[in-house]
């Protein structure tokens, strides 16, 4: 036992459904009190990953170890003593929040969970403190979900996931469904609280622009894998991985200057499926570099000074591929 | 599917106006009450252009496309001008109706699964526009689909014409809505929310067959979005909405240079994009809600977020005018509905090509 573990650890994640591979073989540390993004597209598992750390699904196999405890082997007993190193935030607000309930009754359920005897004060002044912190007044305790907007909603789920103070915290999504200057209060919101309060954070997005000032490191998925990891401002700047690369290139910058002089990297939008992925790397049907080895052999996972990327052009060294340099027209044909 | 040359902020192939929206108002009477969703909106849409509609959700922005081709329910009361090249559309028959949608006027929707038949095959549902509005044979449809369909970037589309939809993945289904959509060659194609359900990297292939739509057959295009990336890379014009009301409309280039009314300035403020925000800590909040608006007051609808606000705006709407801060001149095609429009531009003023 080290005196200071790491907020999460994922070794070998599996998770598969039936036939469906949607996580297959996930590895990442989160440090205590650092906010790592995992970054995919929809069907990348990045989701899934999230479900499996809170154990609202069991995984296949591998290992998810929170501060230190694999959880994956507990029982829902033991399970239920752990809870509150973990919680998470949802993308949909609407759907996540029970209707019938009040808002008082919904941010206190995590404290009636945990099974710690509280009086009805305190948990009032608890459920009123963390309302506060979420810049929600303290009478919205005694409101339903369906009175308050969406940005409202959403900081609902975030007082309800730190009631309990987790070392970790899993954000899904919690802003994709919100309105550009929505979005905006509640990322501040969060990068404040995680600033303030200290908490672990996985921030799962399919939006790179949401993260560049929340996250300190980046993992990005691709169809149940790890293809890159690694600080946020090298990730941002040489991205190693083809499909990093075109990740990047491809959100629209609002800037109408700036983005009619971007190079466009377009990939064929033919996405494969998580039922039957491609041989070899599992990118390599969509990827402008792809070659003859990228069919036959499984690419490593490739250790440089800045990260890890998973393709047969990135170098210990650091040398990368360059996405750009491949004519459009192979890919799209 | 090769080109990659980017249209600049106006198509040489601009000219008059096509499509015509004058002081268009919606409104809907529900179990609580009249709800006005759009409130004396005007834009045009010149031959060839793209122009881009902007606005946060519950703005007005998808109920004015709908209501240009009367896509709207009985429960809603239109009033004001639609015209297409001259052709009134606002209390028209609906037998004119009918000939101007898909074949004049067609649409896109956000979710290609369910606006496509799931048990016809992609080549029939293609086929069947065609059938039915330009009389074609079944066989002759068929042939044209599989043109349509390598039209809008789907590789081998001989095979694909026979898919159905549940085989195609969400970017593919999306291509299949454009070529239906293009199938009559309609002179508008409104495109709602078009790329808001799929991966960045697969809209980045479905803008660009938008804009290869418009460069190749000079289809004029109106995309309603809430993403202004997706503006500044395909927009030649933009209007933003707010409230129902449109607050500002400019050539797109100015539109983000310079914007005017305090609403567009505190949205690009707000939308994360990298690199813009290197360095500062923080993304620029908009303070309150949008407002749920029963009747349009006499007043500004952005008047209690915005930062300028003084009485004069909580008496009476501003107009959308052309706006002249100072001894400026003021940009042609740049108007604003704001009694204190932002005073210095942001930046320096780009040279603009509109």
């Amino acid at each position: 036992m080290t005196p200071q573990p790491n907020a999460l650890e994922l070794e070998d994640l599996v998770m598969h459904f039936g036939p469906v591979r949607a996580v297959d073989g996930v590895s990442l540390t989160i440090p205590k009190g650092r906010v790592t993004a995992l970054v995919g597209e929809s069907g990348s598992g990045k989701s899934t990953v999230g479900r499996c750390v809170v154990r609202l699904e069991k995984p296949t196999a591998g290992v998810v170890r929170i501060a230190g405890i694999d959880v994956t082997q507990l029982t829902r007993r033991q399970l239920r003593r752990h809870r509150s190193d973990v919680s998470i935030v949802f993308q949909d607000p609407a759907g996540s929040l029970d209707p019938r309930m009040l808002v008082g009754e919904i941010v206190a359920e995590p404290l009636r969970l945990s099974g710690k005897r509280i009086t009805r004060r305190d948990r009032e002044a608890r459920v009123a403190e963390e309302l506060g912190r979420v810049g929600l007044r303290a009478e919205v305790a005694r409101r339903y979900p369906h009175e308050l907007s969406g940005g409202q909603r959403q900081r609902v789920s975030i007082a309800r996931a730190l009631i309990s103070e987790p070392k970790l915290l899993i954000a899904d999504e919690p802003t994709s469904a919100l309105d550009v200057s929505v979005q905006a209060s509640v990322l501040n919101l969060l990068a404040d609280l995680q600033r303030d309060i200290g908490f672990a954070c996985l921030f799962i997005t399919h939006d790179l622009s949401a993260v560049e000032y929340l996250a300190d490191d980046i993992a990005v998925m691709y169809l149940g894998q790890l293809v890159e990891k690694g600080p946020r401002e090298r990730v941002f700047t040489r991205p190693a991985h083809p499909y990093t690369q075109a990740l990047l290139a491809a959100a629209p910058v609002a800037d109408p200057v700036r983005q009619r002089q971007r190079q466009p990297v377009l990939l064929g939008d033919d996405l494969p499926s998580a039922l039957d992925p491609p041989s070899g790397c599992r990118f390599r049907t969509r990827c402008p570099l792809a070659f003859d080895r990228c069919a036959t052999e499984v690419p490593a996972q490739v250790e440089f000074a800045g990260g890890m990327a998973a393709c047969h052009l990135v170098q210990p060294d650091g040398t990368r591929p360059d996405v750009r340099a491949a004519d459009p027209s192979e890919v799209l044909s | 599917m090769t080109t990659v040359e980017r249209a600049g902020t106006a198509s040489a192939a601009v000219g008059t106006p096509v499509l015509e929206v004058h002081d268009l108002s919606v409104s809907f009477t529900t179990e609580g009450g009249t709800v006005s969703a759009v409130d004396r909106v005007s834009l045009d849409l010149a031959s060839g252009e793209i122009v881009g509609m902007v606005g946060e959700s519950g703005c007005g922005k998808s109920v004015t496309a709908m209501s240009i081709a009367g896509l709207l329910p009985d429960s809603a009361r239109v009033s004001g001008s639609v015209r297409l090249e001259g052709t009134e559309l606002v209390g028209a028959r609906e037998s004119v109706l009918r000939r101007v949608r898909g074949k004049e006027i067609a649409y896109i929707f956000q979710e290609p699964m369910t606006s496509l038949n799931p048990v016809l095959t992609v080549g029939r549902q293609i086929g069947e526009v065609l059938q039915v509005h330009e009389r074609m044979s079944k066989r002759a449809a068929r042939a044209r689909a599989v043109e349509l369909l390598s039209l809008v970037g789907i590789p081998s589309a001989g095979k694909r014409v026979d898919n159905y939809p549940h085989q195609l993945s969400g970017g593919m289904r999306q291509r299949v809505m454009i070529a239906m959509a293009v199938a009559c060659g309609p002179k508008v194609l409104v495109a709602d929310e078009p790329t808001t359900a799929l991966d960045v990297t697969v809209q980045a292939g479905i803008l660009q067959v938008l804009r290869d739509l418009r460069d190749r057959l000079g289809t004029t295009i109106l995309i309603i979005t809430h993403d202004l990336g997706v503006i500044a890379d395909i927009a030649d014009r933009v209007v933003v909405m707010y409230a129902g009301r449109v607050v500002e409309r400019a050539p797109v280039t100015d539109l983000f240079a310079h914007p005017y009314h305090r609403y567009t300035a505190g949205l690009l403020a707000a939308s994360p994009t990298p690199g813009k925000h290197a360095g500062t800590e923080r993304l620029q909040e908009i303070p309150g809600l949008v407002p749920v608006l029963s009747t349009q007051p006499d007043a500004c609808t952005f008047a209690d977020r915005c930062p300028a606000a003084d009485e004069q705006c909580l008496d009476s709407a501003p107009a959308l005018q052309l706006v002249r801060t100072g001894s400026a001149v003021p940009v042609t095609g740049h108007l604003a509905a704001c009694w204190h429009p932002c005073p210095s531009p942001r930046t320096q003023p780009q040279e603009t090509t509109a």
